[in-house]
């Protein structure tokens, strides 16, 4: 398993050279991966079937409990067909929907594939920590695949909304991955689901925050809108990850959690309430969008919240519903967008105002969008009908009030759902009075073969019925089943869901039919609801307050900087010296007394340092008092130590004199006002005050002769061969720091030349602006 | 710019004291030659040769603290610090060009070859199985000098000694260089 997603990742970095010698071939060498992985899933299919899993384990850092941990269940499987088996469907159409010479492709396909590898792992992982990283990388993946070349506004302000959004959601949910691991004593999410925590207030937070993850990747209410905003990514993209995969990680996050958790008290009435709200709100929405991309994207919010209600609920028959929804609407959503993408490659154009006659001129692709849209508006015999059915049936069993409720939000926003797919199917193929028929060239059969299989596997699936059965059964069996255990049929004879169906699908056509009238609400909602100004003004509100807080403290003044620094530095660590530290009970004055005139020469430059004019003295004598305790050292006996301040103290001298050649020569505060002098030589007096403090307080913490050095000193001849033990401990014993020691240097002198020398580039215009010219305009097809 | 004679006052500014007391510290002369006269004049011509003379001393003398810091005072830090004066010498007496006539290499190609050779020392014993940054130990006699001990960490400290070096130069390039071609060019002032 292991090898497999690293495979992806690997196959990933290896695209783009590829795609130089194969163009958008890259796509169809991209497809074998996910291919790969699907063919070794049904493999395993009888195994899991069994109920038996395959575990995989590496432990990349034993020593702090940390492994890399796979395993595959029913669930992951459920998941790999959608990941890995639309993964091979969209890359396959790629190779046809993007232009031959597009330079993007290189990236899209590289992009693609390791998006693939990540969602791989994030199915297959077993351990919290694992499963986070996976989840991140998906949301870069993502990130870069919907900002394309970041070419137009639109583009960078849908990526980062649907980084930010879900960022702050994967934040949150390493927070309560933490504190969910710190409860359950493990971060093994298989042995957490079979031993729960206690409930108590801590894991309550850690369910919460962990929901907050699932709900933003979900795209539920309020944290929605990023997945409208993401639809400017090219088709392909947004079939694969933002409709049929990478949006469902929540929602398995939430499946995969809830047989332990779906009785806590904040689980379950946190996802009915945000999932169902969530299903209305994008059904509603999905009314009035004209473009077929945008519908689709409305569709797909919504029926991620009828997901994450089926997922949380934890009863055996919404299990099994859960189960066939995720596989239904991986697989009528990927037709649908995989069919707006070829409408939109022929036609040019996807807004429901321009097409017409797509039916005439295209029959199989009519029928092949139909089979998708009346799956997703729940009419037999398709697939989505089956997991429509167990819904209702699931939440009328138990008959509480709860479900109930619960009950009849599924119906409205079923109605709303089959309204919805009543007009992308008019919208798409509809002829419509006025409007001149488009005229389109044949698609490729490269195209249409990607689009038609998910269809018939819609078709086939749902007129056979019992072939998903033994997987949703599988699937359910963590939650007690009843006496009679549900099965999925298209036949359960005349029965209260069978009747909700058809009140469903009738008033569904009925709110088509009446579009003229909807229509004429424009889509309002009343300003509360809105939750893309909510966002907005939480984004600007953010900068507010970072603009405050940079402009407070990046005031662009030295004295300010200083004064933040000493203030912090009296502060925090000066109050822990004064409150905990204790003065060394023996002070001698001197140990020899040759001290004596060392100590008077760097008194005297102390003082002489606060009272010097120009800037070049003050530097010279703040280098005597460096000398001069470089001279203690060696009175102290150590030469190792003399030396090195000896030669670093005339580097800064050599150093300040470079910088100071740029200064005025005089310190002009003195000359100028003197009234802000004194809070200066306030905060200037304490630090110093405080610097000598702490060193007596330092001097005096050793109580006895500390063991670590005594140990060096033992060590050093025969551990480290080496008779100075500064240097045993610099390049042996302590090795590790030093080399990140020097990395710190390389970084920090980089960082001062780039800084230094930033200014002079900026003033000859660079080769690089000069011969690139305007960028050319993107060359994907949107 | 480099430090000036004390200026007459203007009529309008407020009259300063100047006293023995006040003005002891003022410069009689530039501070650096270097940078305010890079055509040539006003260069100290003792100066520079002295530079030169001492330069490879220095670098030797650097070299025997490297090697003999396992045992005595000294090692990469100290070593790579003395070296770097050298080139800090070569500079304040014949500006850039010397340095860059002095060393092939530019800065950030030192700093990197140095951290690089530390972070392989460190890692190399992972190929003989050991755990990183364990060090080895190798005792043999040469004609010439007698028994030699070298102990595999010797190359993490060649590390450290590379990437001062380079560290050194880097300042001078952007803080000596750097701040001179940002500089207007300075009228020449008569000095006194």
């Amino acid at each position: 398993m292991l090898l497999l997603v690293t495979a992806h990742l690997v196959l990933a970095a290896l695209l783009p050279t590829v795609s130089r010698w194969l163009g958008r071939w890259a796509f169809a060498v991209g497809a074998i991966l996910p291919a790969v992985s699907l063919g070794w899933a049904l493999t395993s299919l009888t195994e899991v079937l069994a109920g038996g899993t395959v575990d995989e384990s590496v432990a990349w850092a034993p020593v702090l409990g940390l492994t890399f941990t796979l395993r595959l269940d029913i669930l992951s499987l459920l998941m790999i067909f959608l990941v890995s088996g639309v993964g091979v469907l969209i890359l396959c159409y790629c190779v046809y929907y993007f232009k031959p010479d597009a330079q993007s492709n290189s990236r899209t396909s590289a992009l693609l594939v390791a998006f693939a590898g990540a969602m791989l792992g994030l199915v297959l992982a077993d351990d919290l920590f694992t499963l986070y990283i996976f989840w991140e990388l998906t949301t870069v993946c993502s990130f870069l695949l919907v900002g394309q070349d970041g070419n137009t506004k639109q583009q960078r302000r849908s990526s980062i909304q649907a980084l930010l959004v879900t960022v702050l959601g994967g934040l949150s949910m390493l927070l309560g991955f933490v504190l969910l691991g710190e409860q359950a004593g493990t971060y093994r999410i298989s042995e957490i689901v079979a031993s729960p925590p206690a409930a108590g207030a801590l894991t309550s937070t850690a369910l919460v925050l962990i929901l907050l993850g699932a709900f933003t990747k979900s795209a539920q209410v309020p944290f929605h809108t990023w997945l409208p905003g993401a639809m400017v990514a090219p088709t392909p993209v947004s079939a694969y990850l933002h409709a049929a995969s990478m949006v469902k990680a929540g929602v398995y996050l939430v499946a995969r959690l809830s047989p332990a958790f779906s009785d806590h008290t904040p689980w379950w009435p946190l996802i009915a309430t945000l999932g169902i709200w969530t299903m209305l709100i994008g059904g509603y929405r999905a009314l009035f969008e004209r473009d077929l991309k945008t519908l689709l994207a409305y569709g797909t919010v919504s029926q991620l919240g009828f997901l994450m209600v089926l997922m949380g609920a934890g009863s055996h028959t919404v299990a099994m519903a859960g189960a066939t929804m995720l596989i239904a609407h991986g697989l009528f959503k990927s037709t649908l967008f995989l069919v707006v993408g070829i409408i939109d490659h022929q036609a040019g154009t996807r807004n429901i105002d321009e097409l017409s006659g797509i039916r005439r001129r295209f029959p199989v692709l009519t029928v092949i969008g139909a089979i998708g849209a009346l799956s997703m508006a729940g009419i037999p015999p398709l697939f989505g009908f089956l997991g429509k059915e167990a819904a209702f049936e699931g939440f009328l069993e138990s008959g509480t009030t709860g479900d109930l409720v619960v009950l009849v939000g599924l119906v409205l926003g079923s109605a709303l759902t089959a309204a919805y797919s009543f007009r992308f199917l008019w919208g798409a193929f509809g002829t419509k009075p006025g409007v001149e028929d488009s005229s389109a060239p044949k698609p490729s059969l490269g195209l249409m073969v990607p689009a038609a299989v998910p269809a018939a596997l819609t078709l086939l699936l749902g007129v056979v019925a019992s072939l998903f059965n033994a997987l949703a059964t599988t699937y359910a069996e963590p939650y007690p089943a009843g006496d009679h255990p549900y099965y999925l049929a298209l036949w359960h004879g005349f029965s209260l869901p069978l009747l909700l169906s058809a009140v469903v699908v009738a008033s569904g056509v009925g709110l088509h039919l009446a579009r003229d009238r909807v229509v004429r609400l424009g889509g309002w909602l009343p300003d509360f609801l809105q939750a893309q100004p909510g966002y907005e003004r939480t984004v600007a509100g953010l900068d507010t307050v970072s603009y405050a807080v940079t402009g407070r403290f990046q005031a662009g003044s030295l004295p300010t900087y200083l004064a933040i620094i000493l203030l912090t530095f009296v502060l925090v660590p000066g109050s822990a010296v004064l409150t905990g530290g204790s003065m060394p009970e023996e002070l001698r004055l001197w140990d020899s007394a040759v001290q004596v005139p060392v100590a008077i020469l760097v008194l005297t430059a102390a003082i002489a340092v606060t009272m010097a004019k120009r800037r070049m003295t003050a530097v010279i004598l703040t280098g005597v008092v460096g000398y001069g305790i470089g001279a203690f050292f060696v009175l102290d006996g150590g030469p190792d130590l003399a030396l090195a301040q000896f030669l670093v103290e005339t580097l800064t001298l050599v150093a300040f004199v470079f910088v100071l050649r740029r200064l005025p020569s005089r310190f002009t505060q003195v000359e100028s006002t003197r009234s802000p002098r004194w809070p200066k030589v306030a905060v200037s007096v304490a630090a110093g005050a405080l610097v000598a403090v702490s060193a007596l307080v330092f001097s005096g913490a050793r109580q006895a002769p500390p063991e670590a050095s005594e140990g060096f000193v033992e060590a050093a001849p025969e551990g480290a061969h080496a008779n100075n033990v500064v240097n045993a401990i610099l390049v042996d014993f302590r090795a590790f720091d030093t080399v990140g020691e020097i990395s710190v240097l390389a970084v920090a002198a980089t960082g001062v030349a780039s800084l230094i020398l930033a200014t002079r580039r900026a003033r000859r215009p660079s080769a690089a602006e000069e011969t690139e010219g305007p960028r050319k305009s993107r060359e994907v097809r949107k | 710019m480099s430090e000036g004679p004390p200026r007459s006052q203007p009529s309008g500014e407020k009259k300063r004291r100047t006293s023995l007391w006040e003005e002891w510290d003022t410069p009689q002369e530039h501070w650096l030659l270097v940078g305010s006269h890079r055509d040539g004049r006003e260069r100290s011509l003792l100066l520079e040769v002295a530079a030169r003379i001492i330069f490879p001393t220095v670098l030797v003398l650097s070299l025997y603290l490297l090697f003999a810091g396992h045992n005595r005072s000294g090692g990469g830090f100290s070593g790579g610090l003395v070296a770097g004066q050298a080139f800090v010498v070569r500079y304040l007496a014949g500006g850039p060009m010397e340095v860059r006539a002095a060393v092939g290499l530019r800065p950030p190609v030192i700093i990197g070859a140095g951290l690089s050779l530390a972070v392989l020392t460190g890692l190399a014993p992972i190929f003989w199985g050991e755990a990183p940054l364990t060090s080895a130990y190798v005792s043999m006699t040469l004609p010439v000098l007698g028994d030699v001990h070298v102990v595999s960490s010797l190359f993490l400290d060649m590390g450290v000694y590379l990437l001062i070096v380079g560290v050194v130069c880097d300042l001078l390039r952007t803080l000596g260089a750097g701040i001179e071609e940002q500089s207007p060019r300075p009228r020449r002032r008569p000095s006194g």
